[in-house]
Order: structure tokens, then sequence, then C-alpha cells
């Protein structure tokens, strides 16, 4: 085994609504060998199941399909293999539909992998009655406060389906609700052939995919120091050149915009992160207190020492489940008294509310004075008045009707209430649906996670 | 002595899960780090975030990246699409701890090695 192989994997999406021109700068503006793509937030999955219960071949992100039309001929070009979560939570259905795409375009001998059975929707009872608890992990509330309303379920799956398909030639591999950081040690699981227990490994696989998951987060973005960041239009998504023994250089495109130093690296490692020494996934522990940074050029920052245990016997479970509606709406006020006279606004609507015999609780009302630093709220003093502010109100509600009627009752503070009121201009807030978030665990035995390569 | 907001000695970025918000700072030197971890404790970020967080405050320390990792439980108004705040996954906690006034030793100051 060749000690010097380099395996170049990039992420060219952070979440469904990312840049569309990242993807494509990353297969025109350098090396890459493999690039994956996520689309699954927390609460995508709710989303994606109600469109499935519309429309039987709806529930996947529709978007990657679009993508793929645009960058495929370049990947078969350039031998680029690509792994997308797209599948959502119907992977079948966005297979079917990326067979038809490239047809569409003359493209054919190309290996698709399906990998699913991490929905766990449609054997909910049969899990609960067989005693998994699905208890809340943050709140240790049980399933049963929440069973009727449950709207999604799917397991986190790991990385060993993927490897498979892999090693039967897949060049293009969409999943349901595989883990992210997963999609991306697969492939380095599968090039490095590391053994199943060798946790130090995939634990640096494991990282790899946590510093590409966000995207430009890793080279720049979002990153203290902006001033130092150049060219944020054409910025480089971050791309990791791996090495057989689990440290890699993370780096980005030659001529890219964007930044790769110490700092925007370790910005992007404390993300989304909880227990620094416990970093769960499904294929591993990793210890994030064992990262060594070092930069090794421009724009090129190598990780080495990184330490990782077994996994737990668990997925952890991304739950879903309906909670009720919610409205929001909102109104410039300009001075003097802007913010006097934004917060008058917010008790009229409410007053108009219980006028209709539909009072709202002072617990579920929401007002927000954006301008009068409502997102630094009592962390930064600011004594300046601000001559204009923007009143975000709402609230939410089990009742639909009652948030309709505050929803009408925003327009009329234009001409109702006091002067320098605008911004109105626009559609009517119209109540939502919240969707709730369950965190739980189901043990790995329960789960039935499998793939399935085809050719077209 | 100088009171320095916190940006002038850290850089950090926030994140989300649930109904917390996680905000991990890193020092922008050896010495900070060892400073901050008595400087900035679980009570002090607390206070700093009292009309924000109302669950606890826990600190993580990663040595290797000079840098904490701190969980602010219920800072999201309940999270995803069950919070209407502006701030809905805190993005901007991170930026909003950077905006802390800290009373810091001139020597410490000068270990800073950031551009203008």
């Amino acid at each position: 085994m060749s000690t010097d192989k380099v395996v170049r994997i990039a992420n060219g999406q952070g979440f469904w609504g990312d840049s569309q021109m990242a993807p494509i700068r990353l297969v025109e503006d350098g090396p890459i060998d493999y690039l994956t793509l996520d689309y699954l937030a927390e609460i995508t999955m709710s989303v994606l199941q109600k469109q499935k219960r519309r429309k039987p071949e709806a529930g996947y992100a529709t978007d990657f399909v679009e993508l793929l039309k645009i960058i495929m001929p370049r990947c078969r070009e350039k031998n680029i293999k690509i792994l997308a979560n797209a599948g959502g939570v119907n992977p079948r259905a966005c297979v079917e539909a990326i067979k038809n795409a490239l047809t569409e375009i003359g493209i054919s001998g190309v290996k698709i992998a399906m990998v699913d059975g991490d929905d766990l929707l449609p054997q909910l009872d049969a899990l609960i009655d067989g005693g998994e608890p699905f208890t809340n992990l943050d709140t240790g509330a049980p399933v049963s406060d929440i069973r009727q309303h449950i709207t999604s379920a799917n397991a986190y799956t790991g990385a060993a389906p993927l490897v498979a398909a892999l090693k039967e030639g897949a060049d293009i591999i969409v999943t349901g609700r595989t883990a992210d950081p997963s999609l991306v040690l697969a492939p380095l699981l599968y090039e490095f052939g590391w053994a199943e227990d060798d946790y130090d490994k995939k634990a640096a696989g494991t990282i790899v995919g946590h510093l590409l998951e966000c995207g430009a987060q890793s080279t720049g973005g979002n990153f203290t120091d902006w001033q130092q960041v150049p060219d944020f239009a054409h910025i480089g998504y971050p791309i990791a050149e791996v090495s057989a023994d689990g440290s890699f250089v993370l780096t980005k495109h030659e001529g890219s915009g964007g930044l790769v130093n110490e700092d925007t690296v370790a910005s992007q490692l404390l993300y989304e992160l909880g227990d620094p020494e416990n970093f769960l996934s499904p294929d591993c522990t990793s210890d994030f207190t064992s990262i060594q940074l070092e930069q090794v050029g421009d724009n090129r920052v190598r990780c080495s020492g990184i330490k990782g245990r077994a996994p737990t016997g668990s997925y952890k479970v991304s739950m879903s489940y309906a909670k009720g509606y919610r409205v929001l709406g909102q109104l410039a006020f300009t001075g003097p008294d802007a913010v006097a006279k934004a917060k008058l606004g917010a008790e009229i609507i409410f007053e108009r509310c219980a006028m209709y015999g539909k009072p709202i609780p002072e617990a579920d009302r929401f007002v927000e004075i954006f301008g009068n630093a409502a997102c630094y709220k009592g962390a930064v003093a600011d004594p300046v008045q601000p001559t204009e502010v923007l009143l975000r109100v709402g609230a939410k509600s089990r009742d639909r009707s009652q948030l309709e009627i505050l929803g009408r009752e925003i327009a009329p503070l234009v001409t109702a209430g006091p002067i320098g009121v605008t911004g109105y201009a626009g559609s009517r807030a119209r109540p939502t649906e919240v969707i709730g978030y369950w965190p739980s665990l189901v043990d790995k035995s329960k789960v039935c996670d499998r793939y399935r390569v085809e050719e077209i | 002595m100088a009171v320095v907001k916190l940006m002038e000695i850290a850089i950090a970025r926030s994140g989300d899960k649930g109904n917390n918000s996680n905000i991990g700072l890193r020092a922008r030197s050896p010495e900070i780090y060892e400073f901050l971890r008595s400087e900035l404790s679980e009570q002090r970020v607390k206070a700093h975030f009292k009309d924000i967080c109302f669950g606890k405050v826990t600190r993580y320390e990663l040595p290797n990246l000079r840098a904490f990792n701190f969980i602010l439980e219920q800072s999201l108004g309940g999270g995803g699409t069950d919070t209407l705040l502006m701030d809905a996954q805190g993005k901007v906690h991170g930026l909003a701890l950077l905006h802390m006034e800290v009373d810091v030793p001139d020597a410490l100051l000068a270990t800073v090695n950031k551009p203008a």
C-alpha cells in the first residue's frame, strides 16, 4: 500500500439553500476525487415527509437532480464521485429522477447507489412496542407526550453501506439520513482500507467531515477577522487532502477567494460542538482535544494526532412532530421615539386580538424590536436611540384562527397608529406550522441500513 | 491594565443544537488562553447572556486549540421553527460574547498578533 496516496475530498454544499456556485467551482477549478453535498437540516425531514404525503414521488431534494445535470459531464471527465444525502425520505424516487435526468443529457454507463433503511416512521409502533423508549435526550420527557403528532423519524446511520456501494463501483451515492461525517468518512474508509475498529483513523475521517460539512465556514466564511478574507464572491469551498495515516491538509483551490489558516480551521472545529472529548457519530467517538493544527503553506493547514474510540451502541434519531402554529409579521417605525412607538404598536395589535374574543396569553406573545440590540439582548449596551427600528411581532398557538387575526391586524397600524409606520407592502402574515424537534436514540440492532447499486 | 472587548484577545463562532447554542472561543495567544481560563468562567458568561440564556452554561476546555466551548442551554426560544427570534440559530451569539469587556494586563495585550 502506497503511503504517499492522497485522497482529495470536498464538500460543495453546507445546507440546502447554499450557493450552487460552490459545487460548480469545485468541479471546475482544480483536482478533487470526491464531492459531497449536504441537504438535510433537522426540520428538513419533516418538510419532505409532508411533501411525500401529498405526492408519493416527492420527498427528496430536487435541487440535487438539477445540479447533477450541470456538473455530471465534468465529473465524468475527471472521475469525480459524488455522495449526497439528497434522498431525504424518498431515496428511491431521487434515484429514478437522476436516471431520467442523466439519460436526458445523454449520459450512460454511470453506477448509482441508493442507501436507505434510516426511515423509522413506518415501523415506529413496532419499535416502541418492542421496548425502544425514544425518550427526549434533552428533557427526559417520554415519547408518549408527542406520539400522536410525530411527523418524521430517521436514524442517523453510518458509513458502512456507502463503503460497500463504493466497492461495487458506485459513481453517485444517494442516501437518506446518513450522518454528515459518515458521508465523508466512507470514501476514506474505501480508499485506504482502514479497519473497522481503527477508531483513531475513523475519528480522523469524521473530523474531516466536520470541517467540510458547513462549506465555506472553514475557508473564511462567518469568521471573526472577516476583514482578512479576500474575495468572498469567489470563496473556495474546503478540500481535505487525506493521507493513509489519517492526517490531512485542509485547503481550497488555487486562485479561489477565501482564507485557510489555523484560526479559520479552529473556528469550524468548534462549530456545533458539545463535549469535545466525546464527539459521537455512528462510526466512532472522536476526541476533538487531540487535534493538532499547523499552517504548512498559503491556505494550507495540516491536521494530525487525532484520537478516537468505539462508537456507542445507539444511533441518534432525528424525530420531529407537529407543535401547533406560529405567525410572524413586521413593520418599520421611524423616529423620533421609534422604540416607544414600536412597543405601542405591539400593544395595539394584541389588544385588537382580545377585542375579537381571541386574546393571546402573555407567554405565547412574541415582540422583538430589531435595531434596538435585539440579537445582542442584554449582552451589549446600546445607549444610542435608533433612528428606525423593525417591529417583529407574532405569537404561537394551537388555534390557527387566533393567529390569522393577529396577522390581519398588523397593516392597519399604518393609518390607525402613530406616525412613522411603513414597510407594510408584501403579503399579509399567515400562520405556518411549527415543527418541534425531539432528539432521542435507537438501538443499532433495530435498524437495517442497506444499499443497492444500479447502472444506467 | 486596559479594558478591552473580548474580540481584541479572542475569536469565536457559535452554532445550535435544538434549543441550545454553543460558542467556541479561541484565544489569540497561549498566554491569553491561560488568562481566560480564570477570567471567563461559566458564571461570567451566564451573566453576560442573562436575557438570552435561560438554562445552564457549561464550559469545556480544548488546550490543543487554546479554546473553550461554552454550551448555553435554552438560549434559542425553542430553536428550529419553534422560535420567532431573528437569531433563531444563535449565529451571532459568538459575536455577542466577543463584545464582553475584560480588564487585561498590558503584557498580555502585547502577545496578540492580530492585523489592525
